[in-house]
């Protein structure tokens, strides 16, 4: 078996692995970075919606090259149909672009390979190696070849497997209400507006919602996450999904190219995402906001986060649970209460029935919120409904 | 474990959801270790019904 060493080895190069990555190389250290498939950024495995704030603060200006569509603003579906639309200047953070994510992950790749991150395609972890109790890197399969990486720290960034992090020894397994069971289709030939991304609420998702993301004329990633806890039928994302196309007539017309599945946690972040010698970043860190669904941000923050300590580590040659402790406080300091916000938020409405969503939405319609966001939607809801808040006013 | 591979779309929703950490998506097949208590997570949760149990 071939043993290879390095500094760093991050498995998975999805947004939150290509950040740690090139931050880590960009501290001086050897880093490699492990991607199972063939391709990084395919097949997708995400609606590509994200709002735009957090790309400079990534060091990522947009770029025309990775951005599929500019979004004017969103519309939120109730059950029986009364809509609200929000425009951008109202939307504020919460809307943004529509991604081509393979591309964007590969131009995220591409900086961590300019930072001198080595890139090995074709590689999948197959496990950690221990050394007298604590992480030594982890084995892999490069293109059929068993391989032993050794590394002072691994970086999970394995996406919603998580199976690093729990090889590992820390649990990142999921309740099933916790857990959203999404497909989508990437659509063509159908008639929706360009520049709105549509939520639809209700039933018709049970526990999550349905999603139309446009991707240019005619084109959108019409999706659903249904709540793993409320799926009874078998294939329940498929059999809501197939059943809204066929009811809507902008869409049932259409042609599906290409069909995408996967997993959402909609909880708070790990209790804990790092050990000697191991840090857990974005969706295997279940750093996915539990409302929306969205990850690519915190993925990247968080990798960030990794790849700027894991280089303050290197100084010092300590990489113990100790010293990685920085990486813990920086992404809860950015991103912890907002998840568990949300995650409150989402415990309550995905109980409601259509009939409280349809109040709920028309109240929104009605309100005058300047700003658009998860935060001020809870506090016109709180007004308004204050029963359905009770139990996380403190967080509003 | 049964896969329906003609159903299958590798999207690892079943390998995340598993509590038991008992599969494996090794390319295009899914490999179940002997970990699995049958709980049935999986089975509950794939987004197009492509696993079952073996002897039911």
């Amino acid at each position: 078996m071939e043993t290879h060493e390095c500094d760093i080895v991050v498995v998975g190069a999805g947004p939150g692995g290509s950040m740690a990555a090139k931050y880590a190389a960009l501290g001086g250290l050897d880093v490699i970075l492990l991607e199972k498939r063939a391709e990084i950024g395919s097949p997708l495995r995400c609606a590509e919606g994200v709002s735009k704030k957090w790309l400079e603060e990534i060091d990522m200006p947009p770029d025309p090259a990775w951005i599929s569509a500019d979004m004017d603003g969103a519309i939120i579906v109730s059950p029986s149909g009364h809509t609200f639309k929000l425009d951008e200047s109202r939307a504020g953070n919460e809307v943004g672009y529509v991604l081509e994510r393979h591309l964007f992950d590969k131009a995220l790749a591409e900086q961590a390979g300019r930072a001198g991150a080595r890139i090995w395609m074709r590689t999948a972890a197959t496990g950690v190696i221990f050394e007298d109790g604590k992480v030594a890197g982890v084995r892999a399969n490069r293109m059929g070849d068993e391989l032993e990486i050794r590394a002072k720290c691994v970086v999970a960034a394995d996406g919603f497997e998580s199976q690093v992090a729990r090889w590992a020894g820390i649990d990142s397994s999921l309740d099933l209400k916790d857990i959203d069971t999404c497909i989508q289709y990437r659509m063509a030939n159908i008639d929706v507006d360009p520049s709105y991304c549509e939520f639809v609420l209700g039933s018709a998702a049970p526990g999550g919602y349905l999603w139309i993301f446009p991707k240019g004329d005619g084109k959108a990633n019409v999706g659903i996450g249904v709540q793993g806890s409320k799926c009874k039928l078998g294939a329940d994302p498929k059999h809501h999904l197939d059943k809204f196309i066929a009811e809507d007539p902008r869409l049932s017309k259409g042609s599906v190219l290409e069909i995408v599945g996967g997993g959402v946690s909609t909880c708070p972040g790990l209790e804990e995402t790092v050990a000697d010698n191991l840090v857990v970043v974005g969706d295997a860190a279940r750093m996915i906001d539990p409302i929306t669904g969205g990850g690519i941000c915190h993925a990247c923050r968080a990798g960030m986060y990794a790849g700027k300590v894991l280089s303050d580590c290197a100084e010092k040659g300590d990489f113990s649970k100790e010293a990685l402790q920085d990486y813990e406080d920086m992404w809860r300091d950015s991103m912890e209460d907002k998840l568990y916000r949300n995650w409150m938020a989402k415990e309550k409405f995905a109980e409601l029935s259509d009939e409280v969503l349809d109040k709920l939405v028309l109240a929104i319609k009605d309100s005058d919120i300047e700003e658009v966001n998860v935060y001020n939607l809870l506090k016109v809801i709180k007004d308004k409904y204050p029963e359905l808040i009770d139990e996380f006013e403190s967080f509003i | 474990m049964k896969v329906v591979y003609e159903k299958c779309l590798h999207c690892g929703c079943c390998v995340g959801s598993c509590k038991q950490n008992a599969i494996y998506l090794n390319d295009y097949v899914l490999e179940f270790s002997d970990s699995c208590n049958r709980c049935r997570r999986c089975i509950k949760i794939c987004p197009v019904g492509a696993l079952s149990m073996e002897d039911e």
